[in-house]
């Protein structure tokens, strides 16, 4: 047995004897790897290009970029998910990506009227309403304001939607690719707001962009004073265009749709506003023909992104099952998989940072023989919550509520290790 | 220098005057010092940064209009006027009655299908309040071409897609901001706060199952035999 076995006998062994498959194909595998290498590999034995001529100089990448190797390590859409794609999403290549930061190029992108290009010298943000004094700031004030750092995720409402009626798209980027993770930069609002003075009748804020879609939305005051930040970087940098450059509000664990890019003004009031977006939209509807408003939290939730759709199993024996969870209710508690839909769970491995509403990582190493496997993760908070399967949620829901679906995803991986969507019952 | 540049510098000075004030009393570089030392956001001094919002700004920017009709500006249409306004500026998109066309929002119809098994939501099967018809036409349309409508021409634009919706009967009717908070829409009463915690208070489980959950599972549906995932020819090129 191999060290890095031994070191974690339970995974290795515990997985397998879930499924009633402990021990299967083991030594075969063994042998086939040692085969492989009794003929001399010329990638070692010949002299390659790279260890012969110079590479590019310091001076040829000011701003770096992923190697050319990479390229599949994109953003996609949908396009017959929206009308325009100025009024569209698009979705993180999560079965591409490990750890728990996202690459600020490849966080999905959700605009409701393209993207606003605003030089930082321009940008102004007010503050109005029930306030002592309503104020204007340039971006320059705003840098000269005590400053916080934080990890946190920021989920579309929608992530996983098209998935209420049953499996649709093939690829955890399509099904679970609205979400990022990223370190953001900036001011507690609480700082912006101490210095306009907020009437004691305020009770909500409104949130509104600098796009032409004006995005605006309401936030109630006990969120806005507890962990909102106005960001202007992330993972160390400026934002990006596409991410509200240069200013746009972070709201711990709560839908992104309320995360207001190119920020422009915060207006305080005695009650919500009832604007577009939280009326016709990010209302759930449920089967009883009524629909909840201000579902703001996004509950804990997770998914396998290796093997997935997008990234099959290509060999058998050692693998690695890689996956995400997170909750808007906290930090993740334990993450269980299932190789069998569901009947036996075993707790996977978390690796890395466990952070208050930020994604977190989960892995099963493990032998795989070729055998079938309906794989599931269960995500558990720091609330107590459990994530429910699809059924339980359609049970309480129905299908047509569109947002906030945190249901457990099923991956049929075939025998030859093509991996796909599916619906269990 | 134009006025608004001296009224900026006049309120920039205001405010050095402030932070220059501050740091000479004895009292205030105490609670500085204090405040150093344990915690910066602990109480909330003012930092004096930001400077006084004029009347012209906030009207500018102030365009929201709240459901008990808080922002609403004067001004008046009728239905009538709103059918020509949407036929010239929002018909190619949304459909002469508002019905949508191609894949462009429906704004109209649809009452009494919100049970159903595809439901239709528009202004008149869904939306709760008429001021967001107000407040995001103003704000968002025509799409590419935001804020360019007057007030009276929103108020037209309103009283036409109500009466599309059959909130208002007579095509003659005139909506202004006085008569604004008399519309009540359809589906008003059909929307309530978030009761999760409550509802679903059955997802909060103190030892969920990890042995024999289950019978054993049958694929059921499949993405593939759907077959709408885009290949990965179809995402963005990256040279």
């Amino acid at each position: 047995m191999s060290d890095e076995a031994a070191a974690h006998p339970i995974n290795r062994r515990g997985f397998l004897r879930a499924a009633g498959l402990a021990g299967a194909a083991l030594p075969g595998l063994a042998t086939m790897a040692a085969a492989e290498a009794q003929k001399p590999d010329p990638l070692i034995t010949e002299v390659q290009d790279w260890q012969r001529y110079l590479g590019d100089g310091v001076d040829k990448r000011p701003y770096g970029v992923p190697s050319k190797f990479e390229k599949h390590v994109v953003r996609r859409d949908v396009p017959w998910l929206t009308a325009s794609p100025e009024s569209s999403v698009n979705f993180t290549p999560l079965h591409e990506l490990e750890g728990i930061i996202t690459p600020s190029g490849l966080c999905f992108e959700r605009h409701h009227s393209g993207v606003a290009e605003i030089n930082p010298a321009d940008h102004r943000l007010m503050i109005n309403g029930l306030v002592e004094q309503p104020l204007v700031f340039t971006m320059n004030d705003i840098k000269r304001m005590p400053r916080v750092n934080r990890i946190c995720f920021l989920e579309c409402a929608a992530n996983s939607g098209m998935e209420w009626r049953g499996a649709q798209l093939n690829g955890c980027q399509f099904t679970h690719g609205m979400v990022h993770n990223v370190m953001y930069t900036g001011v507690a609002l609480k700082t912006l707001l101490d210095e306009a003075g907020l009437k004691p009748k305020a009770r909500w804020l409104m949130l509104e962009g600098a796009d032409a879609a004006g995005m605006n939305r309401s936030l109630p005051i006990e969120k806005a004073l507890n962990d909102v930040i106005l960001a202007f970087a992330m993972n160390g940098e400026a934002l990006r265009p596409e991410q509200g450059y240069p200013l746009r509000a972070v709201i711990p664990g709560w839908e992104g749709n309320l995360w207001v890019k190119w920020l422009r003004r915060i207006e305080a009031g005695d009650q919500p506003w009832q604007t577009r977006e939280e009326t016709s939209k990010y209302t759930d509807l449920l089967a009883d023909g009524r629909s909840r408003r201000y579902t703001f939290i996004m509950d804990a939730k997770s998914v396998v992104t290796n093997p997935s759709p997008q990234a099959p199993l290509k060999v058998k024996g050692r693998n690695v099952l890689s996956g995400l969870a997170w909750s808007g209710r906290g930090t993740i508690k334990r993450v269980d998989v299932s190789i069998d839909g569901g009947q036996n769970w075993q707790t996977a491995r978390i690796d890395g940072p466990v952070l208050d509403k930020s994604l977190t990582r989960f892995y099963v190493d493990f032998d795989w023989n070729g055998q079938e496997m309906m794989i599931q993760s269960r995500a558990m908070d720091s609330s107590g919550y459990v994530q429910p399967t699809k059924e339980e949620l359609r049970k309480v829901r129905g299908v047509n509520s569109i947002y906030h679906n945190n249901g457990i995803q099923t991956w049929l991986v075939r025998s030859n290790g093509e991996t796909e969507n599916v619906e269990i019952g | 220098m134009s006025r608004l540049a001296k009224l900026q510098v006049a309120a920039g000075l205001a405010a050095v005057a402030i932070i220059a004030g501050l740091s000479l009393a004895p009292a205030q570089q105490n609670a500085a010092h204090d405040a150093a030392k344990l915690s910066s956001t602990k109480t909330s001094p003012k930092l004096g940064l930001g400077r006084p919002a004029l009347p012209e700004e906030i009207n500018a920017w102030d365009i929201d209009v709240r459901a008990d009709g808080q922002g609403l500006p004067v001004g008046k249409g009728t239905v009538k006027q709103g059918d020509e306004i949407f036929q010239a500026q929002c018909a190619a998109c949304h459909g002469e009655f508002g019905q949508g066309n191609g894949r462009w929002p429906a704004l109209a119809g649809g009452i009494g299908t919100l049970k159903a098994d595809r439901p239709d939501k528009t202004v008149g099967s869904f939306w709760p309040d008429a001021s967001t018809v107000f407040d995001y036409i103003r704000r968002a349309m025509p799409y590419g071409n935001a804020q360019s409508l007057s007030a009276d021409e929103v108020y037209a634009l309103t009283a036409y897609l109500l009466s599309m919706n059959d909130v208002i009967k007579d095509e003659n009717f005139e909506l202004n901001e006085k008569n604004f908070t008399s519309l009540k829409l359809p589906n008003a009463d059909a929307f309530y706060d978030d009761d999760r915690e409550t509802a679903e208070k059955k997802f909060w489980v103190k030892e969920p199952c990890m042995k024999n959950c289950r019978s054993a599972p049958k694929v059921i549906g499949r993405a593939i035999s759907i077959d709408v995932t885009p290949d990965s020819k179809s995402g963005p090129k990256v040279d």
